[in-house]
C-alpha cells in the first residue's frame, strides 16, 4: 500500500495515507443498532441548532420581525379601535404573539424546500433512518426560532405595558401551547414547500393561506364588530380559536374545553399534513 | 449467512421524466467485490440508475435487485448496507467536518462519544484532521471529496455508490481519490461508479457497462471495450518538416491506417489499434534515419468510443481528455 504524499491546498493537511484509511475500516457487516426515530430527529434538531450557530443571520426574521410587527400594530391601531395604547396592548398582545409566531412557522416551509434541494438530503435519504425524522427533526429545530420569537414579543409586550393577570406560570402554559400548535401548523407550510418547485411559489400559496387567516381572527379586534356573514367564519378559524384560549390562559383563566379545542387541531393538522408530506418527499426525485 | 455473489442485478429498468425517458431498459448484473463502472456522458442515464439502485428514485417499470432484496419492497434493508457518495457533495456545507461526521454517525446508531470518535479517525485518515473544525462551504473540492467518501465509511457498507468522485477536481486530488477507492475494494466493499471519463474507467473498474440515452450500449472489461475502439492515437512531431512526407509514408505502411497530417507542419497523427504497431512504427522511423523530436500515444477520448459504439459522437459537452472537459463537467 503506497501513500500518496502531497502538500495539500491551503487548509488541508499533509497527506491521505491509504494505509490509514484501510486501519480505520471497519469490517463490513460489523454495525452498530440504527438510530430509533426519537434519536434520529433529535439529530436532525442538533442539526438545525447547529446551522444557527454557524450562519446567526438566519434569525432576523425571528428577532426583527417580532419587534416591528408588535410596535407597529400597537401604535397605529390602539388609539383607533381600543381608543388607548394601554387598554389595547392588554388585548393585541396575546394576538400579536399568535400572530407572529403563525407568520414565521412559513419560513420553516421555505427553509426545507431550499434544503431538499441540496445534495446533502441524498445521503439522508439513503440512511436506514425512520425516514419523517428528517422532516421531524427540522421542525424541533424551528422551536428555538419560534421559542426566541416569542420571548422578544412577551419582552417588547411587557415594556409597552403588557401585564397578564395570569402571572408567569399562565405566560408559561400559553406559551408552551403556542409551540405546539406551531409545530402542528408548520406540516403545513412542509407539504406547500414540498410539492412546488421554487421558494417563491411557496411563499405566495403560503402568503395567500395565512393572510386572511390572521386578519379575519379576533387577532385585532373583537369579532361582534365585524358584518354578521363573516361573524361565524372568524368564530371556527382555526387562529381565533388559538388566540382565545391564549388570551385566557395568560389572563389567568384555564379553560380545558378551549385548549382541548387548540389540541384537536393539532392532531387533525398532523395526521393530515404529516402522512402527505412523507408521501411527496419520499416520492420527490 | 448466505452472502449471494451478485450485488447488483436489474433487467428492464426504466425511469421516465415527463416525456423524456432517462433510464429506457437496463438490465446489468454487478459481481460482488471489485469496481464496476458506468461509462458515459452527461444526461446518458447514469444518476438515474444509480439513484433507483440507492432506493432514492423509484423505478417506473423493471426490477432491480441490490444485494438480493428487491429496490421496491426492501428498500429498508438495502439501506443499511449501502453508502451513496452523491456527485453534488452530500454533506451540510454549514456544518464543519467533525461536525458532518458526527451527524451521520448519531444517524447510524453510535452514541455521541463513538461518533466524535470515529469522526476524528476518519478525519485523521483522511488528511483532514486540520480541518475538522472549518466549514465545509471553505473545504476545496478535493477536500470535500475526501470528506464526503470518509462520511460513508463511518459504518463500512457492503455495497458503495459514488457518482463522478472525481468531476471538478484537480488532478492530484483525483489521484488521491482512486487511492482511497482501491483501499475500500480491497477491504471487501463492492463499488458501483459513474465517470465521464475513459481514463478513470480504465485506471479502477474491473469491468464497466457504456451507458448512452438511458440503455447500455456496451458492457464488458476496460480490455474487451478498447479492443473495440482501439488504443488511441499515436502523435509524432518530426525534428525536420521536410521528413514529414516520408515520416507520412513509413507511419502509413507499418500501422496500416490513414495519417492525418496536422496544421502543425511538423505533426503527423494515426489511429493505432494495438499498442506494439505504435512501437513497431517508432522503430521503423528509427531504421529510416528520420529524427522525431517528440512522440506520444493517447487514450482514446469518450468521444472516440462512443463514436466507435454508436456512430455518432457523444452528445452534451463531454468531449476530448478527462483534463480538458473537467473544468466545464457538471
Amino acid at each position: 500500500m503506497s501513500a500518496v504524499e502531497t502538500t495539500e491546498e491551503p487548509g488541508g493537511t499533509a497527506a491521505v495515507h491509504t494505509d490509514k484509511i484501510a486501519g480505520v475500516l471497519m469490517p463490513t457487516g460489523a454495525r452498530p443498532r440504527r438510530a430509533g426515530p426519537l434519536s434520529a430527529s433529535l439529530t436532525y434538531g442538533w442539526r438545525a441548532l447547529l446551522k444557527i450557530k454557524h450562519v446567526p443571520e438566519q434569525l432576523f426574521d425571528v428577532t426583527v420581525f417580532p419587534i416591528m410587527m408588535t410596535v407597529m400594530f400597537t401604535y397605529i391601531f390602539g388609539g383607533a379601535i381600543a381608543g388607548s395604547v394601554d387598554g389595547y396592548v392588554q388585548w393585541l398582545i396575546p394576538g400579536i404573539f399568535v400572530q407572529t409566531l403563525i407568520m414565521i412557522t412559513m419560513y420553516t416551509g421555505l427553509t426545507l424546500n431550499r434544503d431538499i434541494s441540496k445534495g446533502v438530503f441524498d445521503r439522508f435519504r439513503s440512511l436506514p433512518t425512520w425516514r419523517p425524522a428528517q422532516l421531524v427533526g427540522a421542525l424541533l429545530g424551528d422551536q428555538v426560532r419560534y421559542t426566541l420569537a416569542g420571548v422578544i414579543i412577551l419582552t417588547v409586550g411587557f415594556v409597552m405595558g403588557f401585564r397578564p393577570d395570569g402571572g408567569a406560570l399562565g405566560v408559561l402554559v400559553a406559551f408552551a401551547l403556542l409551540l405546539v400548535f406551531s409545530f402542528s401548523l408548520s406540516w403545513v407550510w412542509t407539504v406547500i414547500s414540498l410539492a412546488v418547485r421554487t421558494e417563491q411559489a411557496a411563499m405566495g400559496i403560503s402568503m395567500f393561506i395565512l393572510m386572511p387567516l390572521t386578519f379575519a381572527s379576533n387577532i385585532f379586534v373583537d369579532p361582534r364588530t365585524m358584518p354578521s356573514w363573516l361573524e361565524p367564519a372568524v368564530d371556527v378559524n382555526p387562529v381565533s380559536v388559538v388566540v382565545t384560549s391564549i388570551r385566557e390562559l395568560m389572563a389567568g383563566s384555564f379553560q380545558a374545553g378551549s385548549v382541548a379545542t387548540v389540541l384537536l387541531y393539532c392532531v387533525v393538522l398532523v395526521a393530515l399534513f404529516g402522512p402527505i408530506s412523507m408521501f411527496i418527499y419520499n416520492r420527490k426525485s | 449467512m448466505g452472502v449471494p455473489e451478485i450485488a447488483i442485478e436489474t433487467s428492464g429498468l426504466v425511469k421516465t421524466f415527463g416525456s423524456t425517458r432517462a433510464v429506457d431498459g437496463v438490465d446489468l448484473t454487478v459481481r460482488r467485490g471489485g469496481i464496476y463502472g458506468f461509462l458515459g456522458p452527461n444526461g446518458a442515464g447514469k444518476t438515474t440508475v444509480i439513484r433507483m439502485l440507492a432506493t432514492l428514485l423509484r423505478p417506473d417499470a423493471g426490477e432491480a435487485h441490490v444485494l438480493g432484496h428487491d429496490v421496491l419492497t426492501e428498500a429498508k434493508v438495502i439501506r443499511e448496507k449501502i453508502a451513496l457518495t452523491g456527485q453534488f457533495a452530500s454533506l451540510d456545507e454549514d456544518l464543519t467536518g467533525i461536525e458532518n461526521l458526527i451527524m451521520l454517525g448519531r444517524l447510524l446508531g453510535l452514541s455521541s462519544r463513538a461518533a466524535r470518535s470515529r469522526g476524528l479517525d476518519l478525519l485523521a485518515a483522511f488528511g483532514l484532521s486540520e480541518a475538522a473544525e472549518k466549514q465545509v462551504k471553505k473545504y476545496s473540492g478535493g477536500m470535500r471529496r475526501r470528506l464526503d467518501i470518509a462520511g460513508s465509511l463511518i459504518v463500512t457498507p457492503e455495497l458503495m455508490f459514488l457518482d463522478e468522485p472525481t468531476t471538478g477536481i484537480d488532478p492530484r486530488s483525483r489521484n488521491q481519490v482512486w487511492d482511497i477507492i482501491r483501499t475500500l475494494v480491497s477491504g471487501g466493499t463492492t463499488i458501483l461508479l459513474t465517470t465521464q471519463y475513459l481514463e478513470e474507467a480504465d485506471q479502477l473498474a474491473d469491468r464497466l457497462a457504456v451507458i448512452d440515452h438511458g440503455t447500455v450500449i456496451a458492457e464488458g472489461t476496460p480490455g474487451q471495450l478498447k479492443a473495440q475502439v482501439g488504443s488511441g492515437a499515436l502523435t509524432v512531431r518530426v525534428l525536420d518538416e521536410a521528413d514529414r512526407e516520408d515520416a507520412a509514408r513509413v507511419l502509413g505502411e507499418v500501422i496500416g491506417a490513414d495519417v492525418h497530417r496536422e496544421s502543425d507542419p511538423t505533426a503527423l497523427t494515426v489511429r493505432v489499434d494495438q499498442t506494439a504497431r505504435a512501437a513497431a512504427a517508432l522503430t521503423a522511423l528509427e531504421a529510416e534515419d528520420l529524427g522525431i523530436e517528440t512522440f506520444s500515444l493517447g487514450q482514446p477520448s469518450l468521444d472516440e468510443v462512443f463514436l466507435t459504439l454508436t456512430g455518432s459522437p457523444a452528445d452534451d459537452s463531454a468531449q476530448g481528455t478527462p483534463d480538458e472537459t473537467k473544468a466545464g463537467a457538471r
